[in-house]
């Protein structure tokens, strides 16, 4: 058998993953398909997502609520997710293309780390999102965008970074907090007056879950705390020593302070 | 057109088989142990960069002797097989047995097919929730697959080395005394009684490693440091 040439092992060597699926099965991919005429049936959509810097790192949280149309597509939907060690990503669109491209994303960094022995560059990793949903347009264009936000401590700088897309795959490099989704308006209106420099973690979560009660209030897409069945909202805090999930306790009592403050003012907003 | 000589298949296969087992046996060993905390990997291997152990998948790490561009190649390949499985099924669905397989199918292919088989010796191991559920295989470069019990040795001087670890070895050992079996086995073809941390290069599959670390990933490279300092009973 001819023995392959130096040139086609160097063209073949990838440490991609997404690479990789696209040169041997293209059809596992979550976009890369061409749809046929027509109207696609209502289908469920991810809202609101929020993140913010603190002293030392950066958090991200979500809502838990999915809606297609008026109807409430789902309650517990979680739509931030860890991507590696140092970063999560949270999404914000089309749920089914959107959950797929955070599991593709999660294979694509581990892969990387798996066959170079070392982890992607923050920069490289959010770059790697760009192009995925870059690779997303055709379907963007037929209704179905996908709207990440990322974040995550560059152990190298030694910060919390924050980047957010838009639909054409563009990378945008945010600073203090941002927020996408539905209800992202609302949510930024609130963390305008309620962030500031270098906050303590615990107040940076409350400050999170609250600016997603300011979205829910307004934004029907957007679910509230729900205590009668226990739901919270998804945060993930990303520092030094990595990401981590904010336990269910601790934040069934934040958002348990928020309700009652708010019934004590009696006020409108 | 010149005439080519007849040789038997037998030959064939015979001259392949020595011409393997040569390159293999110039390689420094290689063993896999598995234990109460879980798996434990030690390659003597002086390079901190070149990696004969390497991670799979969750609860899946690779162990390899022989050519490094070979056993590196199917390294990758081995990632790869395990990332579209996990990918387009689920992650428990990636299993040791299913990547021994395709290993021992492309090993036997290459063998037979090939100007020249891989000159390499592989062990996929997954470490299970209990020591019963552990699996180590062992795979030959003729493609020759082995379901082994407790450790596998491997490399230039095998023999002598499974003779050491058998003689240490028992099930309810922690990683503390396998990996200082490990060394001591690996030294058995030298002068000195075992081997110091910063000639070899190891790893541990975490039987717990959701409970001890919150990772599901299993697989731990360890540095020459933490090595040192496990092997003194401080971790």
């Amino acid at each position: 058998m001819q023995q392959p040439t130096a040139s086609h092992v160097a063209a073949q060597a990838t440490s991609s993953f997404t690479e990789h699926l696209q040169r041997e099965r293209p059809e596992l991919l979550p976009y890369n398909r061409t749809l046929p005429a027509g109207n696609i049936p209502p289908h469920p959509h991810a809202t609101t997502i929020v993140a913010l810097s603190y002293a030392g790192g950066i958090l991200m949280a979500g809502d838990r609520r999915a809606t297609m149309g008026n109807v409430i597509a789902s309650r517990h939907i979680e739509k931030v997710f860890p991507a590696d060690q140092y970063s999560v990503l949270g999404i914000a669109g089309t749920a089914g293309i959107a959950i797929d491209i955070t599991r593709l994303f999660q294979v694509e960094l581990e892969h990387y780390e798996k066959i170079e022995g070392t982890l992607l560059s923050l920069d490289g990793k959010a770059n790697r999102l760009g192009a995925m949903i870059r690779s997303n347009l055709p379907m963007a264009l037929q209704g179905l965008a996908v709207i990440p936000l990322f974040a995550g401590f560059d152990t190298v700088a030694g910060v919390g970074r924050l980047f957010s897309y838009d639909v054409t795959g563009g990378r945008y490099e945010e600073r203090e907090h941002h927020s996408v989704g539905s209800g992202s308006v609302f949510a930024r209106g609130a963390l305008k007056k309620l962030w500031r420099p270098n906050l303590p973690e615990q107040e940076a979560v409350a400050i999170a879950v609250e600016s997603l009660y300011d979205a829910a209030d307004d934004d029907s897409a957007t679910g509230g705390p729900d205590p009668v069945r226990q739901l919270w909202p998804v945060v993930y805090t990303v520092n030094r020593s990595g990401a981590r999930r904010v336990p269910e306790r601790e934040l069934a009592a934040i958002a348990g302070n928020i309700v009652e403050s708010r019934a004590i003012a009696g006020r409108e907003a | 057109m010149a005439q080519q000589f007849y040789v038997s298949p037998e030959q064939l296969m015979k001259d392949r088989a020595d011409f393997a087992r040569k390159g293999i046996a110039r390689g420094r060993s290689v063993v896999v142990i598995s234990c109460a905390d879980g798996i434990a990997l030690v390659a003597e291997n002086p390079s901190p960069s070149l990696h004969k152990i390497g991670e799979i998948y969750d609860k899946i790490a690779f162990a390899a002797v022989g050519k490094y561009n070979e056993f590196e190649s199917l390294r990758q390949a081995g990632v790869r097989y395990a990332d579209i499985r996990g990918y387009s099924y689920d992650r428990e669905d990636v299993t040791a047995r299913g990547l021994a397989s395709v290993y021992a199918q492309s090993l036997g292919a290459v063998f037979t097919a090939e100007q020249k088989p891989f000159e390499v010796e592989l062990a996929v191991s997954e470490v299970g929730r209990t020591q019963e559920e552990d699996h180590l295989y062992r795979l030959t470069f003729d493609g020759s697959i082995a379901d082994e019990n407790g450790f596998v040795a491997m490399g230039g001087q095998a023999e002598q080395v499974a003779e050491a670890v058998a003689g240490g070895w028992a099930a309810e050992l922690g990683f503390r005394d396998a990996l200082r079996l490990a060394l001591r086995a690996l030294a058995t073809d030298k002068e000195v009684d075992t081997l110091p941390p910063t000639a070899v290069e190891a790893a541990v599959l975490d039987r717990d490693s959701e409970s001890n670390r919150g990772s599901r990933r299993a697989f731990r490279r360890l540095t020459a440091d933490e090595f040192s300092q496990l092997l003194a009973g401080e971790a």
